[in-house]
């Protein structure tokens, strides 16, 4: 595969490989002498390896490490299948190119060039839209792209530590569509019913965001907790629930425009809507900032405090934990609690950034949906799910120039993402395509979800 | 799924005590048949409520005043919830709760049809039976589907994708061969294309299924949804007209009332559907392939020691789940509608639904997607009628009814109990 890729070549996907060769060495390294205690070690050369094993050089073990199956080879080569199996698709669906297919033994070269022109043009424009444009001129020009996948990321970030928290805490929730769908709804209201000043006004209806998705994620929460009652199916259902319940309240007067016909709501005041970065003519928004905040605090809330302990030891093994006077029910109703938290906040982005002012009946798109990709993604890391965001804005992003540009429709971009996340589930399938060697410290199960 | 997969937590469904679950069942009950006598019989009016056994306001019909019906049948519901409070033999459970239901449900319908606009207070029942069953129809298929996945141990989420994958190549394939069974075969084959990936995926490389079902949909979404842009949009003629069944009319059985027209003059989808039913209800529970589909649905280890190839029967049946699948998408596109980017629209899900709230029994889930086709009807209708609920709360209908029956049905329903666990010999 030679198209060009934008994904691979994402730059904030490069510090992360370094970061990640780099702390699998220091692993490496005190595991030699450790290895047999029962050996006395003489005292004199405590670090030298056994003779006749001389000790790999640095950088063989980064090349080494780099074709095993790690985290991030895994993920790159990933991408790279989806890509691939996205050119077939955009040949196979162009009837001009398939046309050229018919005489491939006669002209083998028509079929290859023409295949190579649509797609590499398609992946181009990805790229261009997502990252960087070279021929753009000007500031905002060249900083279009990045801050539209900035845009584009910010709220996938929240649904995404959604779906990862839950999952930490043995719980599938699917629900982050229509958690962030009543969150989008209260912090719409807030949003312009209620006078209050600048920033005040910001804080309420982010708040009530929120405590919107935090209700919606209780439900199937409680239940689960109170009868059993698996969470797989009552988030399904209430996504359908708070879709019906969006296109009920936007047509209610007090709530639609009035200077409309059609389902739109009231826009939300410019006073509670959060503050642009980068001036009136970039998209990109303070969420990104919040974004990072969150996904902090997440990370600090699952590794570091004792709730997070009790969530992950749930996840881990219910049983266990109620013996160690853990109260499972409670953890349930938390871990879904504070998962629709998010998606909540993830959906009060949708009315208070710069996509869209007012609701409507789409005004959601699929942030909940992908999330779930975006968590599995990010390995239901906090820090890999903003990584994963970032890649999912991008192709987001960059997918909106294909369209205009290159004409080829937005479901690609679908396409791609569940590819890429189908991919990474089956991590043996990668390796097993490309012949990858086990990786050292490889902890590659992305689901924690136990069947039915 | 379910439900019993965490009994752990089931805190409050011990029947000890007093409060059994019939008596709870019972007090819930007693107050929706009190809220519909006080309630529904307040709100409805004086008028004649019809419900004409035709398509249309003439004919035979079934005649009850308005308020006295939703009284009466509000006052049934009531008694039957007493009966359950006060404790009836547990034969008789279901038999009750069934009649408390219905009373509901009628005293609901008296208020709604009573209270219609003059000349739309009628109710005809044929359209209703036979709109129940043709919005069934894709959830039979697709619980079918979930049935033969389950019972061998592989959770079906991805039911919605191959109800949609199938939707799309019948429309397609129908299409260009210009062949209504070119399209049908074709369909099957879409279905069980997500099916293989679902049965190598959660089979061979472990993958937890409910994870995989649910990017598998969002996949099909993807590709079903970018093929229609880049082909059907484009050259509708070419790609998206294919040729539609017509309606097969059988003979003596279309003459009987209420049933003829509804059932018996339908396309073969809803025959198929309903063949299918028993069919696979047949196999299962007569069978030599349905014992060894349960058996590895419930113990795999034991099946493969008494030498029944676990994997292979699990492919075989994950495959066949999606065949029958594809063939539901079908029953859209090949019948009803021309194809439209994600038209199934969450049917998958609703099957899904069905699949648990019928105990994961072929006839089970027949009854589950009829209950929830009624509800799906009942909403049309009642938007046709200028009904006071918003249409939108009633659109939620089957979605709540999911809710409380999977919340309420917990400890009564079981999954089988390899489901969604892969099996690795050794």
């Amino acid at each position: 595969m030679t198209n060009p890729n934008p994904v691979s070549g994402s730059p904030d996907k490069e510090p992360a490989t370094e970061a990640q060769e780099a702390r699998s060495e220091a692993r490496a390294t005190p595991v030699a002498p450790a290895g047999d205690p029962e050996r006395p070690v003489p005292a004199t050369a405590p670090k030298q390896p056994p003779a006749g094993e001389p000790r790999p050089s640095l950088g063989r073990l980064f090349l080494e490490n780099l074709w095993a199956a790690n985290t991030v080879t895994v993920t790159v080569l990933a991408v790279l299948l989806a890509l691939l199996v996205g050119a077939v698709l955009i040949i196979v669906s162009d009837p001009e190119v398939l046309a050229t297919y018919s005489y491939i033994t006669a002209r083998p070269s028509d079929a290859l060039n023409s295949s190579w022109t649509v797609v590499s043009e398609a992946y181009a424009n990805l790229f261009k839209g997502a990252i960087f444009d070279p021929q753009a001129t000007g500031f905002t020009a060249a900083l279009s792209p990045i801050s539209e996948t900035l845009t584009y990321a910010a709220p996938l970030v929240f649904t995404g530590l959604s779906v990862a928290l839950a999952f930490r805490g043995g719980l599938f929730n699917i629900g982050s569509q229509g958690q962030a769908t009543i969150g989008v709804i209260l912090s719409a209201l807030v949003g312009f019913a209620l006078p209050l000043p600048p920033g005040v006004h910001l804080l309420v209806a982010l708040i009530a965001g929120a405590a919107g998705g935090a209700l919606w994620g209780f439900i199937p929460g409680i239940l689960k907790a109170r009868t059993g009652a698996h969470e797989v199916i009552n988030t399904i259902m209430l996504n359908y629930v708070a879709v019906y319940f969006l296109s009920w309240i936007i047509v209610q007067s007090g709530v639609q425009n009035p200077n409309r016909s059609d389902a739109i709501s009231k826009p939300v005041e410019s006073s509670a809507q959060l503050p642009r970065l980068l001036g009136d003519n970039l998209r990109v928004h303070a969420g990104i900032l919040l974004a990072v905040l969150v996904t902090w605090f997440v990370a600090w809330l699952l590794n570091r405090s004792t709730l997070g302990f009790e969530f992950r030891a749930v996840g881990e093994n219910p049983d266990a934990a109620r013996t160690a006077g853990i109260s499972v029910a409670k953890t349930y109703v938390l871990v879904m609690a504070i998962s629709g938290l998010l998606a909540g906040l993830g959906g009060s982005q949708m009315v208070l950034g710069s996509t869209a002012n007012a609701l409507t009946p789409l005004v959601i798109a699929q942030i909940g949906f992908d999330g779930i990709l975006v968590a599995l993604l990010g390995r239901v890391k906090p820090w890999g799910v903003l990584l994963a965001a970032l890649l999912f804005g991008a192709l987001q992003a960059g997918g909106n120039r294909m369209q205009s540009y290159s004409g080829i429709s937005l479901e690609l971009v679908t396409v791609l993402q569940a590819l890429i996340v189908i991919f990474i589930a089956a991590p043996a399938m990668v390796k097993a395509i490309f012949q990858l060697r086990a990786a050292r410290a490889a902890r590659l199960q992305t689901s924690l979800a136990k069947g039915w | 799924m379910s439900t019993t997969a965490v009994p752990e937590v089931a805190v409050t469904t011990v029947d000890e005590g007093f409060w059994t679950r019939a008596r709870k069942t019972g007090a819930v009950l007693l107050a929706l048949g009190v809220l519909a006598t006080v309630l529904f019989g307040a709100l409805a009016t004086g008028q004649q409520a019809r419900f004409t056994l035709s398509e249309t306001e003439g004919g035979a019909a079934l005649e009850i005043n308005g308020t006295v019906g939703a009284i009466l049948f509000g006052v049934i519901a009531a008694v039957a919830g007493a009966a359950l409070l006060a404790g009836v033999p547990k034969r008789w459970f279901t038999l009750v709760l069934g009649v408390g239901l219905v009373g509901f449900v009628l005293s609901f319908l008296c208020w709604q049809v009573s209270a219609a606009p003059d000349g739309r207070n009628f109710m005809p029942l044929v359209n209703i039976v036979r709109g129940t069953f043709i919005l069934a129809l894709p959830l039979i298929f697709g619980a079918l589907a979930g049935v033969l996945c389950e019972r061998s141990g592989v959770v079906n989420v991805a039911i919605e994708g191959q109800l949609l994958m199938g939707a799309f190549s019948g429309a397609l394939f129908g299409s260009i061969s210009g062949s209504v069974w070119v399209g049908l075969v074709a369909a099957a084959i879409g279905g069980a294309l997500i099916s293989l990936l679902l049965a190598v995926f959660a089979i061979r490389y472990l993958v937890d299924q409910v994870v995989m079902g649910i990017v598998l949909n969002l996949l099909a979404v993807g590709v079903t949804g970018f093929l229609y842009e880049r082909l059907m949009q484009t050259d509708a003629t070419k790609y998206n007209s294919a040729p539609r069944f017509s309606n097969w009319e059988i003979p003596l059985l279309k003459d009987i009332p209420l049933i003829g027209p509804a059932l018996f003059r339908g396309n073969i989808f809803l025959y198929l559907g309903l063949l299918l039913v028993l069919v696979i209800h047949i196999a299962l529970f007569r069978t030599r392939w349905g014992l060894r589909t349960r058996s590895v649905g419930e113990h795999p280890t034991a099946a493969d020691t008494l030498g029944v190839k676990v994997l292979r029967l699990r492919y075989r049946n994950v495959i066949m789940a999606g065949l029958v699948a594809g063939v539901g998408g079908a029953s859209y596109t090949l019948a009803l509608y021309s194809f439209t980017k994600n038209m199934i629209g969450g049917k998958g899900f609703i099957a899904l639904a069905a699949l648990i709230f019928g105990r994961w029994s072929p006839t089970g889930a027949l009854l589950a997607a009829l209950f929830f086709g009624f509800a799906d009807q009942l909403a049309t209708y009642l938007g046709a009628i200028g009904s006071s609920i918003p249409s939108q709360f009633l659109a939620m209908l089957p979605y709540l009814a999911t809710i409380l029956a999977v919340a309420g049905l917990v400890g009564r329903v079981r999954a089988p109990a390899a489901d969604g666990k892969p099996y690795i010999k050794g």
